[in-house]
């Protein structure tokens, strides 16, 4: 690990301030991934800004909205009452990462910003676009069971890991951030990129912007929601697949959904196409199955030494199923 | 002569009362809070297991709350309060928690043991608040199933696979 100088600003103008001057600096919140990342040589600031005090951990309330700071611990945000009870699937997303000890460290700011668990991105002595631009991608011809199916580019397959962020953009989430050129908001979906030709860009934002705040929107369909997650293990462990969805039948017909993928893709997957199959036909299996068939009609898997990641297909078409039929026939 | 590009350590002095008593200490800020109990303050209570948040070995209690002390950096902790296993028995006298893994035969090597207990002392604090977990609805307030504990030590690991009398020793444990 390289030496680095550790700042705690009082608040978040100097943050961004500090980090703007610096462009070698990170920001370290719960710390539980870059401080991994500090051991394995991925990253090397040379000044680590401490947004322990730059950051509220509060959860507050404004116009029905939900705002839940970015210093917010995952447990908590679980937690909490409302989120518990108005966006359930953000709880059960939250409650199904990592392990306790994990979770009362992690934070709302970054958890959706944690980089992909790819191996080969971990390990520095393999080639890997997103680490080293133009060195190649290890997992091509490698180890695949848990990369992309949807949205890969040759540069990179890799997958984006945090289940609160396929629940936030389901929900419809949006992001606040301050930059060095001032505030800005980004509706989560947005978020995340595409790997296209620059695998080393998970997200839109910029050197020296900080995520302030994550926001709710006041959502009724949000109240019916859930998140499930399938893996190779009961618990701590890092998704195959997930869904996130939320569902609104009214006399047997499907009159609002909203529905995200977690671990397909280099983002969280909003499944669109998915959502306007639903909206107007029968809650029916039939209904949910040509969803999510509909949804992975341009799906590419990948061949690897361990078998591949072509399972992901049928496995997430079933899943999608059953949560979206679990939630038409046991609202919450 | 130093290479060209080579940059010092950077230490800074920090205080963190750990198990009740108030250390002041200069670290490279590079430091875990694991390497500052274990090297620094000869406290080998915490156990270094995988050094990257896998395995819940260096399990501590941080203001409270069990944390890992592998992710987190000596110099976050600086006038914070950490409870280590060896500070749950001061003076010897075994905490509930801790009684409960000897009455249930709880461990075989005991390599884990120290982060299990910090483990499941913040598990069952958590559990009295109410927090939900995985395995319960979570919406209901939680009861310390077998099910229930088994998911909220689930990021603490056992080489010897003593799985099912730690889940026993915490069910004691939580019926106080
Ligand atoms: C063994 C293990 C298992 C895990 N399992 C899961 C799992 O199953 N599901 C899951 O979702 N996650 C899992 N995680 C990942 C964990 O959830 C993330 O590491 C955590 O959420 C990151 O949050 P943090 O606050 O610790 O971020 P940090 O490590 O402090 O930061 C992460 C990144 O975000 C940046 N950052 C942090 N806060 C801000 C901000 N406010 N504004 C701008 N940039 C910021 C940092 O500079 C850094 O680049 C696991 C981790 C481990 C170690
Ligand atoms: S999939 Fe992406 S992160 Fe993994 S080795 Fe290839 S380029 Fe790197
Ligand atoms: S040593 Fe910290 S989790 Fe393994
Ligand atoms: S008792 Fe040996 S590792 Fe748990």
């Amino acid at each position: 690990m390289r030496p680095f100088d550790h700042q705690t600003p009082a608040n978040a103008h100097t943050a961004v301030h500090l980090a703007a001057a610096h462009p070698t600096a990170a920001f370290l919140a719960g710390g539980t991934n870059l401080v991994d990342h500090l051991k394995l040589g991925i990253t090397h600031p040379d000044l680590l800004i401490d947004l322990s005090a730059a950051t509220t951990a509060a959860i507050t309330e404004l116009d029905g909205r939900l705002l839940i700071g970015a210093g917010a611990r995952n447990s908590d945000i679980a937690a909490d009452h409302r989120v518990r009870t108005r966006y359930p699937a953000l709880a059960e997303a939250l409650l199904s990462g990592a392990s306790g000890q994990l979770r009362n460290m992690a934070t709302a700011g970054g958890n959706p910003l944690q980089r992909t668990r790819c191996a080969y991105f971990q390990d520095t002595t393999t080639p890997c676009n997103k680490r080293r631009p133009g060195s190649g991608c290890a997992a091509l011809g490698g180890f695949t069971r848990g990369h992309a199916i949807l949205g890969a580019s040759d540069h990179c397959v890799a997958t984006h890991p945090s289940d609160m962020a396929v629940a936030l953009t389901a929900l419809d989430a949006t992001v606040h951030v301050l930059g060095p050129d001032g505030e800005r908001t980004i509706p989560f979906v947005d978020l995340h990129r595409l790997p296209d030709d620059d695998p080393t860009r998970d997200t839109v934002l910029d050197h020296g912007d900080l995520i302030t705040m994550i926001e709710l929107p006041d959502s009724p369909i949000a109240r019916q929601s859930r998140y499930r997650k399938v893996r190779d293990r009961a618990s701590y462990a890092f998704a195959l697949i997930s869904v996130a969805a939320a569902l609104e039948v009214t006399h047997g017909v499907i009159t609002d959904a909203r529905l995200a993928f977690g671990g397909v893709a280099h983002k969280p997957w909003r499944a669109r196409a998915a959502e306007q199959i639903l909206i107007g036909e029968p809650a029916t299996d039939d209904t949910y199955r040509l969803a999510a068939e509909t949804e992975l009609a341009n799906a590419r898997t990948l061949d690897g030494l361990d078998g591949g990641n072509a399972f992901k297909v049928p496995l997430l078409i079933r899943t999608a199923t059953a949560v979206l039929r679990q939630l038409a026939e046991e609202p919450r | 002569m130093a290479p060209a590009g080579y940059r010092r350590g950077v230490e800074t002095a920090i205080t963190t009362r750990v198990d009740g008593t108030t250390r002041t200490t200069r670290v490279d800020t590079r430091t875990t809070l694991l390497d500052l109990l274990r090297e620094r303050l000869g406290n080998t209570s915490p156990k270094k297991g995988c050094d990257h948040g896998q395995c819940g070995a260096c399990t501590v209690l941080l203001d409270g709350r069990r944390v890992l002390a592998c992710l987190t950096l000596a110099v976050t902790t600086h006038d914070h309060d950490v409870t280590t296993a060896d500070g749950l028995a001061p003076d010897g006298d075994l905490h509930p928690v801790q009684q409960a893994f000897l009455d249930n035969d709880a461990f075989q090597c005991g390599y884990c043991t120290p982060g299990q207990v910090c483990s499941a002392v913040g598990a069952l604090a958590e559990l009295a608040q109410g927090h939900p977990s995985h395995a319960g609805d979570i919406t209901a307030d939680p009861e310390p199933t077998r099910a229930e504990i088994a998911e909220r030590m689930s990021g603490n690991l056992c080489r010897c696979g003593a799985y099912t009398n730690i889940i026993t020793a915490v069910e004691q444990a939580a019926r106080g």
